[in-house]
């Protein structure tokens, strides 16, 4: 029991020993994430609303592939944009490997199935009479598109939550795309996977309780930016 | 009007990540040289003189190479001769120099069941290791480490395999925390081992021979190669390793007061 009495001992301390590091490393997480939710949003949404007004052959095995993406293993995306980003690869000459921007890019890649698939069940679950209605007003699809973000916003505040919670937990690609540099891509996860490397295993849970603590915040925020919407 | 609120978050934190223009330089090395601390003590003083921010990606010296072979990296500064001798001669890298060494040291259970400690040569401490019910705990990662093992391994003429060999395929920390638990033999950088040494039981059951002697070379990639790599920088952080400011550093560094590292650069001669 010594083990999580300690991690536990650790966890406040880093709370409150106000370490800059570690808080570095901490808002280094939620800005990738919250970036990269961020942009799989604004792909993934419209998309969602998109596929659920339509309807088209290959519907359902779009749905499929989209299920099975949702079980991308990180480290899989982490190999893909590997090849994209290095130097030898096609877009090397942007130089982005190994920034905050690659994670951003493939924790982007990693949720948006994720956002997408969610929006499009989100969607789903409207009162069919709203798209009915909607259609006999003569409202363009972009308009449809706005009165039911604004209908089911909620479920779609969870897709994008789900999402978060994805990327914020992952260590694959951060670790890969990002390399894990001191007070630059050093995210709360590859933080993690450092520590336990080190057999600073106590030290390492810490961070993990911290990781929950920071994603428990951020969703508090989002539910209270939900909260004043009602 | 509320969701506009969520949405202005949201932005504002996009554009945080607009990061402070600085320079940089990368450098790929091994686990061993970046968790023993050594670099947290070693980089600042270069980043002060020259205004320079390295960023160090720490891995296997397997990958690190292969980092570096893609240009991915200016730098490297890693420990197994032979593949940096064919990244050099492949005319991936330029200026192989040598920074520093420390070295590998055999471990194993304090009862030592297959009688190591009575091995005076390398060889016969594999040969003791080969087959004997302890076991011994391979990184299997192709690390500067597993480089090692294979090379002793096939110096005393074994081929190792069978229910006594493990292949952990992970970093040395997480393959002595197994050894450990396996009461199993491992071989392991004096490093690491001593950054390990008050949460294993493990015992050193041989050291000091010379084929244990673990060299770290500092490579730099080769422009010709790679145009976009910053070769003026990391020649700076070459020389400023190598210097008598900098080897004195690594000289100095110690880890539960003992010394990791000895410095090569020095005594060589520039």
């Amino acid at each position: 029991m010594d083990y999580f009495l300690q991690a536990f001992q650790q966890a406040f301390a880093l709370i409150f020993s106000l370490d800059g590091e570690v808080y570095a490393v901490a808002w280094t997480s939620v800005r990738i994430s919250l970036t990269a939710v961020f942009f799989a949003a604004l792909i993934g949404v419209p998309l969602g609303l998109l596929v659920s007004f339509k309807r088209f052959t290959g519907k359902a095995f779009l749905r499929q592939i989209l299920n099975t993406l949702m079980a991308l293993p990180t480290v899989v995306v982490g190999l893909l944009l590997y090849g994209l980003l290095t130097r030898q690869g096609p877009m090397g000459d942007w130089g982005i490997l190994y920034t905050p921007v690659a994670i951003i890019i493939g924790q982007c890649v990693l949720i948006l199935p994720i956002i997408w698939n969610l929006s499009i069940s989100a969607a789903d679950s409207a009162d069919p009479r709203l798209a009915a209605t909607c259609r006999a007003l003569g409202a363009s699809e972009f308009q449809q598109g706005l009165v039911f973000l604004k209908e089911v916003r909620f479920a779609l505040m969870a897709a994008l939550v789900t999402g978060f919670g994805r990327a914020i937990g992952e260590v694959g690609i951060a670790m890969m795309l990002g390399g894990n540099i001191e007070g630059f891509t050093r995210t709360m996860t590859t933080a993690i996977a450092l520590e336990t490397m080190k057999g600073e295993f106590e030290f390492a849970l810490a961070l993990g309780m911290l990781l929950l603590l920071v994603a428990f915040l951020v969703n508090a925020l989002l539910q209270y930016a939900q909260r004043l919407d009602q | 009007m509320k969701r506009i609120q969520v949405v202005l978050l949201f932005l504002l934190v996009a554009f945080t990540l607009a990061a402070p223009a600085q320079e940089r330089l990368r450098l790929a090395t091994t686990t061993s040289t970046e968790n023993s601390g050594l670099l947290t003590v070693l980089n600042p003083p270069f980043e002060k003189q020259y205004g320079i921010k390295v960023d160090v990606i720490a891995v296997g010296t397997g990958k690190a190479l292969r980092l570096a072979r893609n240009g991915d990296v200016d730098m490297v500064l890693v420990h197994a001769p032979e593949a940096e001798l064919k990244f050099v001669n492949e005319g991936y890298g330029i200026d192989r120099q040598p920074v520093m060494h420390n070295d590998f040291v055999l471990l194993g259970p304090p009862s030592d069941p297959a009688g190591v400690r009575q091995a005076d040569v390398p060889s016969t401490a594999m040969e003791k290791i080969a087959g004997s019910t302890a076991g011994f705990i391979s990184r299997g990662d192709d690390s500067g480490t597993h480089k090692k093992e294979l090379a002793l391994w096939a110096a005393a003429g074994i081929e190792p395999g069978g229910g006594w060999y493990l292949a952990a395929g992970q970093g040395m920390g997480a393959a002595l925390k197994i050894s450990d638990d396996k009461q199993a033999y491992t071989l392991a950088d004096r490093g690491t081992y001593l950054a390990y040494k008050d949460k294993i039981d493990l015992v050193v059951v041989f050291q000091g021979a010379e084929e244990l002697f673990n060299p770290y070379h500092i490579i730099l990639v080769n422009p010709g190669k790679h145009p976009h790599v910053k070769h003026e920088r990391a020649q700076h952080y070459s020389d400023f390793i190598r210097s008598d400011k900098g080897q004195a550093i690594i000289g100095g560094f110690r880890v539960s007061e003992e010394q990791l590292f000895h410095p090569d650069a020095v005594q060589h001669g520039e």
